[in-house]
């Protein structure tokens, strides 16, 4: 366990309502003080040090939505690549996706994923058990086995459950487990597998598009069953108006509905694809510049709770297929605290401490993680430094296996300039 | 690229012709003016020393048909694939069996294809030239072309006239190509069709909407009729052939009060489905003249392609 004094930087904590100059202590790998002034203290002279002058210091970003790809998909992405991703993002902890091959969805596969995190991940990484066997969408898992080898939430994320009395089973068993269920909300009928969303550039390119209330029946039959169950739903990936309505309205309910919106849809929208370039193909797919207003607006008010990337590599190739052809999902982690940087800090739509809410508390608080999300005095050791000057435009040299990303090319303001997972520096520019 | 045109060639500088969209009215008048030429003086040798290759993963018989036609007439040796073949044609296997026919010496691609947009990507690592004769419901520039030719040459002119497309707009890479030229060149245009069936904001492409076909064809010059694909019944787009066909059927009753009205229909006809057989062969229908204009439409394409290709 690692010792580490990251010092003369601005502490920015919303869990402690915290924005200062200070020294963070990390003793033994967890938080042992902060301060000003510790590195002047005689005691810590011996300690490793991390110069963070003219930087903002965060409690570790955390990314619920998250696809290692491993196992069984090793081409596209590793659970060593995609960590390694995620430092250099800036993220600290992932929770893995369980649409693997073969999906996550027993004891001793949950097991393999978080033996071969700790032998090889470079950040903490939480993993998500399927609800049903397969991801088929037909039988139960054995949900209380999975929590019990430590999944962090219940989800058959990308595989949305249109039976509604199996949903309605499977969050009785999350919320009698004690984890939240993780919904990607659509309707498979409504959307019809389209590639775009229905509207202006799907009409011009000849695509099928999704309507967005392939997404809002959906999250309204969730927020029905939530009330049914008392069971704790987080919407994933939230990317049309009426679901930020819809939200809005449950929470005021005071019902325990949480939702995420990733860094593409809270800075892309339909108009912003390049010809039938694949790259921007993602399910849900970028919606109209209306959907993503509302967005920015339900991340301002805490509708959206939680940013996260649905990071979703697809190895050389695939992508080439075209728009109509090629498979869903774009990758995020290496991009997305800088793009919420540059589309949201620098906009003045989120303050500095609000975002780290939105990309590490409030997070912490969904999945119930102890020690993650704050840098209170016990919590670990996971901090995220950031540069909030530094100039960069995106390029294809990611840490992930797989290169599609819709921001390439971008210019970008902000960035990581250092990861620290337990003490321990995971990455530093 | 060259920018040096002869009033007979006029402007065109494009190695691919992939769709109307972007297309300036410049650009497509010089097609047309082309094509005109060819009309008179049906025969060439202006491709002697070419090959076209045609990748067709969807049945024609038509467009096929005029394309080869076209390229006999400019001299073109012409290669073949059936439909069969078609394994060579997902998605990324297209640009290899492309590259290969190309080191044996293709100067041309004909495509069609059923996924929109998938020549998009290709045509930029090919050096020979690539038509698109159809890719799912984006682009059918061909067809387009020929529509306008016929328009402009029963017209007179496009620029003003006001044109209704009826029928499955949502699946329709005619549509798509024909708004492109028809609003490039300065016509109104009005898609007409179910509401299943036209694409939410389809408006965005400057055309007006509506679902009722008799008050569309008001002061119509021309109609342009879309065969409807009997699987949109299977679909629940379409309730049944004999209520589209009482909506939006083109018929002698509802086209009467527009004798200066055109007909127009892309082929093959479903008699009876989207249109009735006397209006299909009656006066104001211009369908066999839009066939036969369609092979000097296409000699001009690839002649222009050619020369464009040769300054490249």
């Amino acid at each position: 366990m690692a010792d580490l004094l990251i010092t003369g930087g601005r502490v920015i904590d919303p869990s402690q309502r915290l924005d200062r100059a200070a020294d963070v202590y990390i003793k033994e790998g967890k938080v042992a003080d902060v301060a000003a002034g510790l590195a002047k203290k005689s005691g810590l002279a011996g300690a490793p040090r991390l110069d963070a002058a003219g930087r903002w210091v965060l409690p570790g970003l955390v990314d619920m939505h998250v696809h290692l790809r491993e196992p069984g998909r090793e081409n596209d992405e590793t659970i060593a690549a995609g960590t390694r991703a995620a430092a250099r993002g800036g993220v600290t902890t992932v929770l893995a996706m369980p649409n693997t091959e073969p999906a996550i969805d027993n004891a001793s596969l949950v097991a393999f994923v978080k033996a071969k995190a700790a032998a090889e991940g470079a950040v903490n990484v939480l993993v998500a058990g399927a609800a049903t066997l397969g991801q088929q969408g037909e039988r139960l898992t054995e949900v209380a086995q999975l929590v019990a080898a430590g999944v962090a939430a219940i989800s058959d994320d990308g595989r949305p459950l249109m039976n509604s009395e199996l949903m309605r089973r499977a969050l009785e068993y999350a919320h009698g487990c004690g984890v939240p269920f993780i919904d990607h909300c659509e309707d498979l009928h409504l959307s019809g597998g389209a590639p775009v969303h229905e509207g202006a550039a799907a009409a011009v390119k000849g695509l099928r598009g999704a309507p967005w209330a392939a997404e809002t029946v959906m999250v309204l039959r969730d927020i029905a069953l939530c009330e049914l169950t008392g069971a704790r739903v987080h919407i994933a990936h939230v990317s049309a108006a009426q679901s930020v309505e819809a939200l809005r309205a449950a929470k005021r309910r005071g019902l325990p509905v949480t939702a995420e919106a990733t860094p593409h849809h809270l800075a892309l929208c339909d108009a912003d694809i390049e010809g039938y370039d694949a790259d921007f193909k993602m399910n849900p797919p970028l919606r109209s510049p209306r959907d993503r207003e509302a967005l920015l607006e339900g991340l301002a008010d805490g509708t959206i709770d939680a940013i996260a990337t649905d990071h979703a590599p697809h190895g050389p190739g695939k992508k080439a297929l075209g728009l109509a052809a090629a498979p869903f999902g774009v990758i995020g982690l290496e991009t997305s605290l800088a793009v919420c940087l540059t589309r949201l800090v620098e906009r003045k739509i989120l303050t500095p401490s609000q975002l780290a809410a939105r990309m590490s508390a409030a997070l912490a608080s969904i999945l119930g993680l102890k020690g993650k999300g704050t840098l209170r005095r016990g919590a670990d050791g996971d901090v995220t430094i950031v540069d909030p000057r530094a100039s960069w435009t995106v390029e294809a040299d990611f840490e992930s296996k797989s290169r599609n990303c819709p921001f390439l090319g971008l210019r970008l303001k902000g960035r990581a300039a250092a990861a620290v997972v337990g003490g321990r520096i995971a990455h530093a520019l | 690229m060259a920018k040096e045109t002869s009033s007979a060639q006029g402007v065109w500088a494009r190695k691919d012709l992939l769709g109307l969209e972007g297309l300036s009215a410049q650009e497509i008048e010089t097609i047309l003016d082309a094509a005109a030429s060819f009309k008179g003086a049906p025969v060439s040798d202006a491709l002697a020393s070419r090959t076209v290759a045609f990748l067709f993963s969807e049945p024609s018989t038509r467009t096929r048909s005029s394309f080869e036609m076209a390229a006999h007439r400019l001299g073109a040796h012409v290669l073949g694939f059936s439909a069969a073949s078609s394994s060579l044609l997902k998605g990324e296997s297209l640009l290899d069996t492309m590259k290969n026919l190309e080191a044996m010496g293709v100067d041309y691609f004909v495509v069609r294809h059923e996924t929109s947009g998938v020549l998009e990507p290709i045509a930029g690592l090919v050096r020979a030239s690539i038509v698109n004769a159809g890719d799912g419901a984006h682009e059918h520039p061909t067809q387009a072309l020929l529509d306008l030719f016929t328009l402009r040459e029963r017209k007179g002119r496009i620029k003003g006239l006001r044109v209704v497309i009826v029928g499955d707009i949502l699946h329709s890479r005619v549509a798509r190509s024909n708004i492109h030229g028809l609003r490039a060149l300065g016509a109104r245009v009005t898609v007409c069709g179910p509401a299943t069936l036209i694409p939410r904001q389809i408006e965005r492409m400057g055309v007006r909407v509506s679902h009722d076909l008799s008050a569309a064809l008001e002061d119509a010059d021309a109609v342009n009729v879309l065969r409807l694909q009997l699987e949109r019944q299977k679909q629940n787009l379409v309730t049944s052939v004999s209520d589209y066909f009482q909506s939006f059927g083109l018929t002698a009753e509802r086209l009467k009060p527009f004798p200066d009205c055109l007909v127009l229909h892309p082929g093959p006809i479903n008699r009876g489905v989207e249109i009735a057989s006397d209006v299909a062969d009656g006066p104001q229908s211009v369908i066999l003249d839009q066939v036969a204009n369609g092979v000097a439409v296409r000699m001009a394409v690839l002649s222009l392609l050619d020369q464009a290709r040769g300054r490249g």
